[in-house]
């Protein structure tokens, strides 16, 4: 194995197997995204009001909550993703990785604290 | 892992001299950055909101009313931070939309040529704020 150049270490190693995995990922969610988003934001405008009762009877449904838990997944899923590319574009080294370990956190933190009140409204009726 | 990277000519080279592009900006190239901005825009600001929204709901009528105290008035109206982020944030929500349906067709294939290609993006960036405008006319006033 070559020492020399980055393209002389990987020559001979083969294909790492996943090299259109994060593209394809990103396509597959972005028209899952185009379904949900477009049913989220319908539904959401033809709401009557948006007082504290309506909108948990909204999520109470389960026309409701079950696509908002999917949406939550797909469009998280897909952010991250976007977000990645983003990350690896402008920062290098070290500070990549710990940019990258963030995004991980955030995506997972935010999006378990979403699903986690989606269930709670769902499962729990209208808390007091 | 190489650490100490020689130093190479930087790609895409953009400037030719003080503010002075190379090439000619066009409206696949606007709607290209606006693609990425808006992206991560609502993969931020915009998945923050979502989040808050349902968590305020969900932890009873206190919390959401501290949530909607934020963006609203007194008489319930929108004030002006739940202006810009709604205007803000569907404005971006459907310019993403767009351009991402029209990079749908460019991953097939298709609507490479130059002429469709511009028109298509001078496209998203008509139907966004059309989209918005409907979207908060039909929100605000049409029910």
């Amino acid at each position: 194995m070559g020492t020399g150049t980055e393209l002389g270490r990987v020559r001979g190693l083969g294909s790492a197997k996943e090299g259109a995995h994060h593209w394809w990922r990103q396509r597959v969610t972005a028209g899952t995204n185009l379904l949900l988003m477009l049913w989220f934001i319908v539904s959401v405008a033809r709401l009557p009001a948006y007082a504290h009762a309506d909108v948990t009877r909204w999520v109470a449904s389960p026309w409701v909550a079950i696509p908002l838990v999917l949406l939550i997944v797909s469009v998280f899923t897909h952010f991250r993703l976007g977000l990645q590319v983003v990350i690896e574009d402008y920062q290098h080294d070290a500070r990549r990785i710990a940019a990258l370990i963030l995004l991980n956190v955030f995506t997972i933190g935010a999006g378990a604290t979403a699903i986690f009140a989606i269930l709670r409204i769902a499962l729990t009726g209208t808390p007091k | 892992m190489a650490t100490a990277r020689p130093s190479r000519p930087r790609s895409p080279h953009l400037f030719n001299g003080p503010m002075r592009l190379h090439y000619v900006w066009g409206p696949h190239m606007t709607v290209s950055i606006l693609h990425r901005a808006t992206g991560s825009a609502m993969a931020t600001l915009g998945a923050v909101l979502l989040v808050w929204w349902l968590a305020a709901a969900a932890g009873g009528a206190e919390s959401y009313a501290r949530f909607l105290d934020l963006f609203t008035t007194d008489t319930g109206a929108l004030n002006i931070v739940g202006w810009v982020l709604g205007v803000g944030m569907s404005w971006a929500f459907f310019q993403h939309m767009a351009n991402g349906v029209r990079h749908l067709f460019m991953d097939v294939g298709a609507n490479y040529e130059l002429k469709r290609n511009k028109a298509s993006a001078i496209a998203t960036l008509v139907f966004a704020p059309l989209a918005t405008i409907a979207l908060c006319a039909y929100i605000v006033g049409g029910r």
